[in-house]
């Protein structure tokens, strides 16, 4: 029987699991650990700038190849700058495994140096945390960790470990369990094949239908099973900002996001069907608008393997809770069976009167007349110059939605961003932590000159590991989301939304090592694309690019309204 | 509309906080909470009260369920149900008011506990409602102190929460 400390136990562990590489920054109370992976080359660690980089490489890993993340930090400070990390996660459902250390188990409660309640801190932004209480049971909590964190719905998981859990003198046996089976945790494995035939029915019968699809979808690995799902069907699709990728950006039957800034055809397709269904998504305040006012004539229909999801804002006439491909099997099944197809006359009608509302606003904007571009005719040239192929990352704000609505994703897992919490600062780290799993793809980090300043210091790390990411940053001066408001809403006094010391960029990346290019005309911007993707291949690339700091995101949502109320330019008005 | 919540939690340590913190970061609100060890050591027994119009109460039932550590759970005021409370109330019991305090008490069914020259603490058991007609009955003016266990609750019948 071979004995092993618990920080070799740990690192072991992280490798059975499947675990290539570890985001972190090392401290006091996990210097064994770090010893023990000094000691073996299977799992790799990448040294970050900051925590909460960290956990947002850790995520954009996970977002991008539905595996669990794993964050490694210290106590303290540590642990607690990887809150704004861990938050981000678990609004957005990913997969992540944090360990931070802790100080001796003698010294907890003590307030000893470098401690932090790193459980009691992050407890409501876990799905859920361990503390190591024995040296041996450290294989089995790592392997409960990733079962629970990549399971049914997923969510971070936070393993604490005292420094006397890792002492490298203190050997125990290693047992890494074959399986995992705990009676309190039990995610469901299918939906309610009763619920399931009602809603087959109801899609069958619809005049009027629509399918809004989340991340839930692409979560579960189900974009196929959803595309067979709506070609079959015939149902105009559309995503939210969580779940671009799922139904091709540029398929026919999709209708673009819907929501605060979702396209006029999708919120006017939502507030007109008469039967809905959700599947994987969550009714969110930035979806529904006014919830006593959405959807009038529609039934519901929604899916999702969070019950406490289902009708906690919108009430479902159908509910049906089990993992999305599942049940979109079995739906698929019973309409095979069935062997009828929707009503295609009402679709007919339904499909002409979507196409008038495709022509009414389509994603219109005005580009302006002098050489200073508009943010949208960026995203557009980015698109084009990637192919529609990129893996895109944003930070928040203005260009988030740009990104969300004019880069035209044709597949899952290639939008990653901070959808439910809303992170400035986590577009850059989340495309490094996609680049270092996907060396050959294109991995861009759509961001403004705000967000990019959240977390810039990671140019840093870019350097010492070589993660070519693209930045793109679209320059208004501003930030611009907050300047919208303050324009629509506070009648334009720009109350501290204006970045008055902005750094020169280029010179900035420079110093870092990396590649800077200012564009400030249109007529520049084809040739910095091109050495981007082409001349600069392998180095990191930050594209500044001055955008007309005057322009709003439209369509937008009138507050307190239906999902039909939208503002469609500055001056006019659903 | 009251609801007795009744949940087998596994016993450690950390989950109570679980429960507490989810009241807390969701808004809900906890009349009355009581925890202890069952027969079987590794879980726990909880029962709690809190009120809200259906939506809310269905919403706590699947929060509560989503937390990794609850194993069972069942909204005991769907059924038939027994609920027991205890309390300890310190008393003023000077002159003739002692032997009235007695009498109110026995109709009760409390026990006087504890005596002194001018209180007794008296310890009663039964629902809520019957440990509040009780300090009505003898008078919140002459109420020291009291103390409550909050509810606990089993289902009557044959109906068991158990794994």
């Amino acid at each position: 029987m071979e004995l092993i400390s618990g920080g070799d136990m740990l690192v072991r562990a992280l490798h059975e699991a499947g675990v290539e590489y570890v985001y972190g920054y090392p401290g006091g109370s996990l210097l064994h650990v770090y010893d023990s992976l000094y000691k073996q080359s299977a799992v790799k660690h990448v040294l970050v700038r900051h925590e909460q980089a960290a956990a947002h490489m850790a995520d954009g890993y996970a977002r991008a190849t539905g595996k669990a993340g794993v964050v490694m930090v210290t106590s303290g400070p540590g642990a607690t700058n990887t809150i704004t990390g861990i938050a981000t996660a678990f609004t957005d459902s990913i997969p992540m495994v944090v360990i931070s250390g802790q100080v001796m188990s003698h010294l907890v409660g003590d307030d000893a140096f470098q401690e932090t309640d790193m459980l009691g801190v992050s407890r409501p932004i876990v799905k859920h945390s361990f503390a190591v209480r024995r040296p041996e049971d450290i294989p089995e909590i790592v392997a409960k960790a990733f079962y629970i964190a990549s399971t049914g719905r997923p969510g971070p998981v936070v393993i604490d470990i005292p420094k006397d859990m890792t002492m490298p003198n203190e050997r125990y046996e290693y047992v890494y369990p074959k399986k995992i089976k705990m009676r309190s945790y039990t995610p469901p494995q299918r939906g309610h094949s009763g619920q399931i035939k009602k809603a087959v029915e109801l899609l069958l019968a619809a005049k009027r239908p629509v399918i809004y699809s989340g991340g839930g979808v692409i979560i579960d690995g189900s974009s196929d099973k959803l595309r067979a799902l709506v070609d079959r069907l015939n149902f105009p699709c559309t995503n939210t900002l969580m779940g671009l990728g799922a139904y091709p950006g540029t398929g026919e039957r999709f209708i673009g996001m819907l929501g605060m800034h979702g396209s006029y055809e999708a919120n006017m397709t939502m507030h007109n069907a008469d039967v809905v269904i959700c599947i994987g998504a969550r009714f969110d305040d930035r979806v529904t608008n006014a919830t006593n006012k959405f959807c009038p004539d529609a039934k519901i229909i929604h899916v999702d393997i969070d019950p406490s999801s289902i009708s906690k804002t919108i009430i479902a006439d159908v509910p049906i809770v089990g993992p999305v491909g599942a049940v979109l099997d079995e739906m698929m099944a019973l309409l095979d069976e069935a062997g009828e197809t929707p009503d295609a006359e009402a679709l007919e009608t339904w499909w002409k009167q979507i196409n008038e509302w495709r022509e009414r606003h389509g994603g219109r904007y005005e580009k302006n007349d002098s050489q200073l571009m508009k943010p949208q005719e960026v995203i557009e040239a980015m698109w084009t110059a990637t192919k529609g192929d990129a893996f895109i990352t944003s930070d928040v704000g203005q260009h988030q939605m740009f990104a969300a609505q004019y880069y035209k994703f044709d597949k899952p897992n290639r939008w990653i961003n901070s959808g439910g919490l809303g992170t400035m600062g986590f577009g850059f780290p989340a495309a490094m932590g996609i680049k270092m799993n996907f060396p050959d793809d294109m991995v861009v980090c759509v961001t403004g000159e705000g967000s990019i300043q959240m977390n810039i210091q990671e140019l840093s790390t870019c350097l010492q590991y070589g993660i070519p990411v693209k930045i793109l940053c679209l320059n208004n001066g501003s930030l611009g989301m907050v300047r919208q408001w303050q324009d629509m809403n506070y009648e334009g006094r720009h109350s501290h939304s204006y970045m008055e010391s902005l750094p020169d960029f280029v010179k900035l990346v420079e110093a870092y090592g990396h590649v800077g290019i200012r564009v400030t005309d249109r007529d520049q911007l084809p040739q910095a694309l091109e050495d981007t993707f082409g001349k600069y291949n392998d180095r990191l690339v930050f594209l500044d690019v001055a955008v007309d700091e005057t322009e709003h995101v439209y369509p937008m949502q009138v507050p307190t309204g239906s999902m039909r109320d939208m503002w469609l330019s500055k001056t006019e008005r659903t | 509309m009251r609801h007795i919540i009744s949940i087998l939690l596994e016993n450690e340590p950390g989950a109570l906080s679980r429960v507490v913190g989810l009241f807390a970061q969701r808004g809900y609100n906890i009349e009355t909470l009581t925890v202890a060890p069952t027969e079987d050591e590794t879980l726990s027994r909880m029962t709690m009260t809190t009120t809200g119009d259906e939506r809310k109460i269905e919403q706590i039932t699947k929060q509560l369920n989503k937390l990794v550590e609850v194993v069972k759970l069942v909204d005991l005021s769907e059924g038939p149900h027994i609920e027991r409370e205890l309390m300890l109330i310190k008393v003023k019991a000077i002159g003739a008011q002692r032997a009235e305090i007695k009498r109110t008490a026995d109709i009760f069914r409390g026990q006087i506990v504890d005596v002194s020259p001018s209180v007794y603490t008296i310890q009663l058991t039964g629902t809520s409602d019957k440990l509040e007609a009780f300090i009505e009955s003898i008078g919140a003016g002459c109420v020291l102190e009291t103390v409550r266990t909050g509810v606990s609750g089993i289902a009557r019948g044959e109906k068991v929460l158990s794994l």
